[in-house]
């Protein structure tokens, strides 16, 4: 073998391992973003059963732990968002008084995402209602087919955004049920800062998780049930 | 025939129009221009009232559109001569109206920016994705039809080209209809009754600029408009504004006879102030009572009178509209039917909108590029309409 032909191979080794070395992270990540894209499960069905009397007039706990979570604020301007809010019912026939949080209730039904020109809002395979803020063109006809009023607009321009909550000015949105803890399998940020244990989060199809019990064995609600959208929120004492 | 002096003064005020118009456009981008730099805080709307002034420019802009083409309807469909001379300029206005309404409704868009979202991620079951073929089929029809009239070469397709738009108008007028008759949760919306009332209300409206257009093209002619045909149009300009009345009157009973929807009629009929001042002030009394009385009383009905009675209606379908629309989400959502509510969202609470300047520039923005499409369009192509000795037919 000729000299020149020994420096060809071992110039072609070295390239070949190069090529090898520079590829590999790339197929790695290649792999590891594959992983993440599962996707939700539809064998999973996220809902919340908040119990009316255990949730005290006056507390604003879970709001603000929301706003805190999701980076937004209200000051009490009809342009803020609120994607969560206390509402102070009163049966007007009994006097009869309650105090509820209202969110978005992650309908089975959502007439958001019937009404969504660019299919922006979406249900995801667990259940959850939210927004593709890159695909929502601000038209706001979801906020006017929300029976719930449970949408908002941003109307000004974002600054020092939660990294994990991205929003966006010009585009609708509502709870998320805080999806970016849920996939990492925490429980949602109001649920964890009641105080009073009001809210109970959980998997409403897993006959074994402590909501699915607690629902079979107690009487709840869902909020215009006549509409028949099927609510993931239920509502006890109601 | 005119003389050279006022063919000069002619020129020179095609031209002042032209920039008054073009004036009003650059007004509304302006506006556009805040909004999107500043973002819909500079307007009235809120999370409360999420559809406002520009709302109500568009939607007039749409409906008129569709209506104004009934003349050119009448004219091929039904073969009838004198509305068929008329059939251009119907169907130029059509074009005119749709361009401006879109645009403001475009415009108004959180991020308009992304328009070209709606084409390319199109959700079945939205009717707004529906408007998007509706509104964009219209135009592509309405051209075509223009085509037929025009190019002598195409005339044997008018009448296809005819029957086409006008199964395409009553389609599209339902569609617009049905943004809010699928608005099941609010009082306000959510009816049947709504896709035909707004065919019916855009018969009205359409016919309304027609008169208004078609006076100040004989103007500028120095043209006398026929008695006779004058006659005709203002009696179905008259017929159509009873039957608008009563398709709104229909709307309100049927909601008075549901007893979850009484509050929100009395909102609307007795306690709602500026709404229920607009409705029966503006849109009853001025937009449809004093009209009729223009059309119809003995010794009225001539040319200033229709002419007053068309901008009274025109004024009418604005009351109407923003009693319609922002009167419609002023009143709360019955979140908890039987129960009192209050929070801090607004909840139980009649929304208060007090609408911005920059909606009314963009708004009017909308009108000014229809007014523009009409002036250059009947400037430079012949939409005159060319009547032969009139024989009723």
């Amino acid at each position: 073998m000729s000299n020149a032909d020994i420096q060809r191979r071992n110039f072609l080794k070295t390239t070949l391992g190069a090529a090898a070395v520079a590829i590999a992270p790339g197929m790695l990540l290649f792999e590891a973003a594959q992983a993440k894209s599962d996707g939700a499960d539809s064998k999973v069905r996220w809902g919340m059963l908040i119990d009316t009397a255990l949730c005290k007039e006056g507390c604003n706990d879970c709001v603000n732990a929301c706003s805190r979570e999701n980076g937004w604020k209200n000051n009490n301007l009809p342009t803020d968002p609120q994607w969560m809010r206390k509402i102070n019912i009163k049966d007007i026939s009994s006097g009869r008084e309650i105090s509820l949080p209202m969110m978005c209730q992650h309908c089975a039904h959502p007439p958001c995402v019937d009404v969504c020109p660019t299919a922006a809002s979406f249900k995801r395979a667990d259940g959850i209602v939210l927004v593709d803020k890159h695909r929502c063109i601000g038209c706001r006809y979801c906020m006017m087919a929300c029976p719930y009023k449970a949408r908002s607009f941003v109307h000004e321009p974002l600054h020092d955004q939660n990294p994990d909550v991205p929003r966006g000015k010009g585009t609708v949105e509502s709870c998320t049920l805080c999806v970016h803890r849920i996939d990492q399998g925490q429980q949602p940020a109001c649920t964890e800062a009641c105080t009073n244990q009001a809210i109970l989060f959980g998997n409403l199809n897993d006959p074994e998780s402590a909501i699915a019990k607690k629902i079979l064995s107690v009487a709840s609600v869902q909020v215009r049930a006549d509409l028949q959208l099927n609510p993931g929120i239920r509502y006890q004492g109601l | 025939m005119p003389s050279l002096s006022s063919l000069h003064f002619k020129n020179r005020l095609f031209y002042v129009l032209l920039a008054a118009g073009g004036l009003v456009a650059l007004a509304g981008l302006y506006a556009v221009h805040m909004m999107e730099s500043h973002g819909h805080i500079i307007s009235g709307m809120n999370n409360q009232i999420v559809w406002g002034i520009p709302h109500v420019f568009a939607i007039f802009l749409i409906v008129a559109a569709s209506g104004v083409l009934n003349v050119a309807s009448i004219g091929s469909v039904f073969g009838k001569a004198i509305y068929k001379a008329r059939a251009p300029l119907a169907s130029l206005l059509s074009i005119a109206m749709l361009a401006g309404g879109l645009t403001v409704l475009m415009l108004d868009l959180g991020r308009p920016d992304r328009i070209i979202v709606a084409a390319t991620n199109y959700n079945l079951t939205s009717v707004f994705a529906w408007n998007v073929v509706l509104y964009s089929g219209m135009f592509s029809l309405v051209v075509l039809y223009l085509w037929t009239m025009m190019e002598q070469r195409m005339n044997p397709w008018n009448k296809p080209a005819g029957l086409a738009v006008f199964a395409w108008r009553f389609i599209l007028t339902t569609g617009t209809g049905l943004i809010f008759a699928f608005l099941t949760a609010r009082q306000a919306y959510g009816s049947a009754v709504l896709p035909p009332m707004f065919i019916v209300l855009s018969f009205a409206w359409g016919l309304a600029v027609f008169h208004v257009v078609q006076a100040n093209i004989y103007a500028w002619n120095e043209k006398q408009l026929d008695p006779a045909i004058m006659n005709r149009k203002k009696n179905l300009l008259g017929v159509f504004v009873i039957g608008s009345l009563y398709m709104v009157a229909v709307y309100h009973l049927t909601n008075l006879y549901f007893s979850h929807r009484v509050g929100f009629e009395h909102f609307i009929l007795r306690d709602g102030g500026i709404y229920t001042n607009l409705f029966w002030w503006g849109y009853v009394l001025l937009g449809n009572l004093v009209p009729l009385a223009l059309i119809y009383l003995p010794g009225l009905g001539k040319g200033k009178c229709v002419m007053l009675a068309s901008l009274l209606v025109i004024f009418g379908a604005f009351a109407l509209l923003y009693v319609f629309i922002i009167g419609g989400q002023a009143y709360p959502l019955d979140i908890f039917p039987g129960y009192e509510v209050h929070s801090s969202f607004g909840d139980g609470q009649i929304a208060s909108y007090t609408p911005s300047i920059y909606e009314f520039l963009l708004g009017f923005g909308g009108l000014a590029i229809a007014f523009i499409i009409t002036t250059v369009s009947v400037r430079v192509l012949n939409f005159m309409p060319q009547d032969k000795a009139y024989i009723a037919d």
